[in-house]
């Protein structure tokens, strides 16, 4: 499915059209959002950005830097509204409920699109075991096999095999990779439906960005994963979905999405074409 | 798959996050049902006046906290009954402070008459109407006092935050220690000091400036700290600029640093003011207590308005409690002024 | 013709083998004095507290050859007839275990508001309103002792009598809690309360800074799990900031050690040393030293002299470790 939206000063028109060779064209949607718009204070810096996530798929928000997309990403897991001047104006669709609804509880939907930062933060006074344990200790979840459980997010992270020996030592005591790592394996510890990355590998070397980019591709097998990232690289290796974000002297806007494939050998837009080709970004 | 659109330009910036007025009705029902509950054990078990019923407001509170993690997700409830309680402990605390200020207007109030400001209580005394006298004596004499501490403190300060900042010598880390351990210094120790050098080998008497000095002890931490804070802010470029030219370490420092942080170190000065305004103990060792007005600050006695207080309360009258809380007043409307001097000449420098 | 070129550097440099040069600033006359001046200036500080602990030492050491130890531990204060001196005994031992008892009653009851304001103006305070208060907290650290101490004895002495008696009446059982006489105006309790008003501004401050540098991206992890605001305080902010709050503590207890007038006017100076919080019993060494100061006669004023000298080395120390602890927290987490 493309779905593909051209600027226009005046009026927004959106145009949905079927891709014939898209076999994905059947799955369902773990995560939509409709007209999406993003405040701080008066500063518009989101506008009208309205894409599908497809199911157990990984989609790639890719683009120059401050045009929206770190912004975006953080208003699918309600963390935008921490900062004091945010505002927003949408939908954001999670199993088709709206996460921003009256009465819904943030937390609870936090527990269910997990995010890793960009620069890997395990918590320094918590052991590897306690990091993981983290989640369901912050949220007061009973954990029948903690044990199971740990075993179970860290190799899913691809870390155990490092670490299984030494779960009792301090979090801050692996590097930079291994850390980011062990964030992946906290996130996953609550079970989330989707998982969202804010260039993960951004900070790490490129050994340990590849065994990260095994590990997305392991997990998204089993959920929905949404990655932000200024690597075009990274974003052809690891996404079977990409959405374009732009900003020409404005609000961060969608250009243009769909298959990674499509956008990178035969973009419909023009600036989609000069940003893959690297004229500029 | 066609999706409704709306255009831009309608669309509003919202916050769905906001606390709904529903979630605000019953966080204060939470807490009106705490207080009424409190007063419900304050009638049972005679536990007595407002502490008593403090004590029994944050038991309820824990108690229908506990009750509430049951019904609503435990996480949120504890977080509910955190916030309550921090909110509690700053609004117990702003209770004295707004006393305090509550009670030096209103008590020291009639004291004050046409001629307040302006006599001393050289032919009155203490309990006496409070239509006879006034506290010229203690103004003018803790005047004299702030300006001389002011004289030698402000200096000494900003070569100390020089030497720290600028010029970076080996003593710096042992400068900064010393000064930090010198705010440490109780002020009755400084009054001992100055006691027993200036007042016992210099002057054979009380005097205001060594008076004057002890402030000056006490002032000079504070004026110090801030003016380093204050250099430290100047960047770097603007030196390296300066020298580029040419200049000498010392026309660097006094054609360039200073002048730039002019208004910072003014504040500086005027907020260490404040804080040693209303000293009393070392002024009791160092500059006595005089009803006089003068302004002989080199030999004898002087009158200032900590001091003025404090003999006030010694007599023991109401009426020289009241003339007490008028002093009161009038100090801390001078604290009040120098503080609000310091802020509006420096600015926030180290804003928020 | 070629110029031969004076060098300085080592003969046996060159370019593959490097021989460091040393670069010496040698500053012009005007810059010598500059810096002799400043440099003198800013020793004053140490000049002053090295004097202060002379003089003391000096007037004082009479006293401390004549008691010894005695000095600190005995109780009596007696200056005798005023002109033999064998007739005298001088002892802070009550005044000293009184200004600890009154400082320490302070600390706890500070502690824990001045945790709860830090919180409050750090993480639940709205921003307009954070700037405001912030201001005023900086004014009511201004306000000087002997207000506090009116206010402590015109206004607040009924409500902490009547506390007192509230609290001897359900805990008397408590050894701490107990009094020989059911008089409670003028406790060490009451002390405490005052003081601890007068210290939490400082310890608030200290908090807060520390508590503002709390790193944001693990709070940020905290809430993307799932926490709430309380579960971002308890887990990273809390003990991050556990050196900074200690260290403010400690601020504020050194302040509270050297309180003169505040303690003075609330306070019933006894010399017996007194555990019983609620009696009208206490001391405290600053305000031993105001209180005897006008009468005393020669031998006693240096006795006044060793006590300012012990009470100077005390509030030290404890400054000391203040700032250590504190200079700790900005030390390991940066």
């Amino acid at each position: 499915m493309i779905t593909m939206l051209t600027d226009n000063t005046s009026t927004v028109e959106t145009t949905h059209q079927q891709a014939s060779l898209v076999s994905e064209a059947a799955q369902t949607s773990a995560m939509e959002t409709r007209g999406i718009h993003a405040w701080f204070g008066k500063n518009h810096v989101l506008r009208n950005v309205s894409l599908q996530f497809p199911a157990n798929s990984v989609t790639g928000l890719i683009g120059p830097s401050g045009c929206g997309k770190s912004t975006f990403l953080r208003l699918l897991n309600r963390m935008h509204e921490f900062i004091p001047t945010a505002a927003m104006a949408g939908e954001v669709f999670l199993d088709g409920q709206d996460i921003y609804r009256p009465g819904a509880a943030a937390a609870e939907i936090r527990l269910r699109v997990g995010m890793v930062f960009q620069k890997p933060n395990p918590f320094p006074s918590m052991t590897i075991q306690q990091n993981v344990l983290a989640g369901p200790t912050l949220s007061k979840t009973k954990v029948a096999d903690k044990k199971d459980l740990v075993e179970d997010c860290l190799t899913r992270a691809g870390l155990w095999k490092e670490v299984k020996d030494r779960l009792d030592a301090y979090g801050s005591s692996l590097s930079g990779g291994q850390q980011q790592r062990l964030c992946i394996a906290r996130a996953l510890a609550v079970r989330p439906d989707v998982l969202l990355m804010d260039e993960p590998c951004s900070a790490l070397d490129p050994g340990s960005t590849l065994r990260i980019e095994e590990t997305i591709h392991e997990l998204s097998e089993s959920m929905t994963i949404v990655i932000v990232t200024h690597n075009m690289q990274q974003a052809a290796r690891v996404s079977d979905h990409c959405a374009f974000f732009l900003s020409e002297d404005g609000p961060g806007h969608l250009v243009e999405t769909g298959l990674t494939s499509m956008i990178f050998s035969n973009p419909s837009d023009q600036r989609t074409a000069d940003y893959v080709q690297g004229r500029f970004g | 798959m066609t999706t409704t659109f709306v255009p831009d330009t309608l669309v509003k910036p919202g916050r769905p996050w906001r606390r709904t007025h529903r979630s605000t009705l019953a966080t204060l029902g939470f807490v009106a049902i705490a207080g009424l509950s409190s007063t419900g054990i304050v009638a049972v078990t005679g536990l007595a006046g407002p502490l008593g019923w403090y004590v029994g407001f944050v038991f309820s509170l824990a108690v229908l906290g506990f009750l509430g993690s049951f019904f609503r997700d435990r996480v949120v409830a504890i977080d509910l009954f955190a916030t309550v309680l921090i909110c509690t402990a700053f609004m117990t605390v702003l209770i004295p402070w707004v006393s305090i200020f509550y009670s030096v207007i209103k008590r020291g109030a009639p004291a004050f008459h046409k001629g307040y400001l302006t006599t001393d209580m050289l032919v009155t005394s203490s309990g006496e109407a409070l239509n006879l006298g006034g506290l010229s004596h203690a103004i003018v004499g803790t005047l004299l006092m702030l300006i001389i501490a002011a004289l030698i403190c402000i200096p000494l300060g900003i070569i100390a935050a020089i030497y720290i900042v600028e010029i970076k010598g080996r003593f710096a880390g042992v400068v900064r220690f010393l000064t930090q351990a010198m705010s440490g210094v109780p002020s009755i120790v400084a009054g001992l000091f100055i006691y027993s050098t200036l007042v016992i080998l210099v002057f054979h008497s009380f005097s205001g400036i060594a008076g004057a000095c002890a402030l000056a002890i006490l002032m000079l931490p504070t004026v110090t700290r801030t003016a380093e804070e204050v250099l430290k802010l100047v960047p770097d470029h603007l030196r390296a600029a300066s020298y580029a030219l040419g200049a000498s370490q010392a026309q660097t420092t006094f054609r360039v640093v200073l002048p730039s942080v002019r208004s910072g170190l003014i504040s500086a000065s005027v907020l260490g003011l404040a804080r040693v305004a209303g000293e009393t103990a070392p002024l009791l060792l160092t500059s006595g207590y005089f009803i006089k007005l003068t302004t002989n600050v080199g030999n004898g006695a002087i009158g200032s308005l900590p001091t003025y207080i404090f003999s006030a309360l010694g007599a023991g009258t109401t009426e020289s409690m009241t003339r007490a809380w008028g002093g009161a007043c009038v100090l801390l409307a001078l604290i009040l002024i120098l503080f609000i001097g310091a802020r509006s000449l420096g600015g926030r420098n180290k804003g928020r | 013709m070629p110029t031969q070129l004076v060098s300085d550097a080592s003969p046996d440099a060159s370019p593959d083998n490097p021989v460091g040069r040393v670069i010496a600033t040698e500053y012009g006359p005007s810059d010598k004095v500059f810096r002799g001046v400043i440099t003198s200036g800013a020793m004053m500080s140490l000049v002053v507290l090295a004097l202060i602990a002379g003089f003391l030492l000096f007037r004082g050491l009479e006293i401390f050859r004549d008691f010894g130890f005695g000095f600190i531990t005995n109780v009596v204060w007696d200056p005798g007839d005023g002109i033999d001196k064998a007739t005298a005994s001088f002892g802070i031992g009550a005044m000293l275990v009184g200004s600890v008892v009154t400082a320490v009653i302070a600390l706890l009851i500070a502690t824990p508001f001045a945790m709860g304001t830090a919180l409050f103006l750090e993480y639940y305070c709205p921003s307009w309103l954070r700037i405001f208060l912030t201001s005023v907290l900086d004014l009511v650290a201004a306000i000087p002792s002997v207000i506090y101490g009116i206010w402590g004895y015109a206004v607040f002495m009924k409500y902490g009598t009547s506390w007192g008696r509230s609290i001897n009446e359900y805990l008397g059982w408590f050894p701490l809690f107990n009094v020989p006489a059911p008089i409670f105006e003028r406790s060490p309790f009451i002390a405490g309360m005052v003081l601890a008003l007068m210290i939490v501004p400082i310890t608030t401050s200290v908090a807060r800074a520390v508590y503002s540098q709390a790193p944001r991206d693990q709070i940020d992890a905290v809430y993307a799990l799932g926490g709430s605001r309380w579960s971002g305080i308890r887990h990273i902010v809390l003990p991050f900031g556990r050196s900074g709050l200690i260290g403010g503590a400690m601020l504020g207890l050194g302040r509270a050690l050297g309180e003169t007038v505040a303690v003075y006017l609330v306070l019933n100076l006894v010399f017996r040393i007194n555990f019983e919080i609620l009696a009208s019993v206490g001391g405290n060494v600053a305000s031993l030293i105001a209180n005897k100061f006008g009468e005393a006669g020669e031998y006693e004023l240096k006795a006044l002299m060793a006590s300012g000298l012990v009470l100077f080395l005390v509030t030290l120390l404890v400054n000391f470790a203040a700032t250590a602890i504190v200079g700790r927290t900005r030390g390991t987490e940066s």
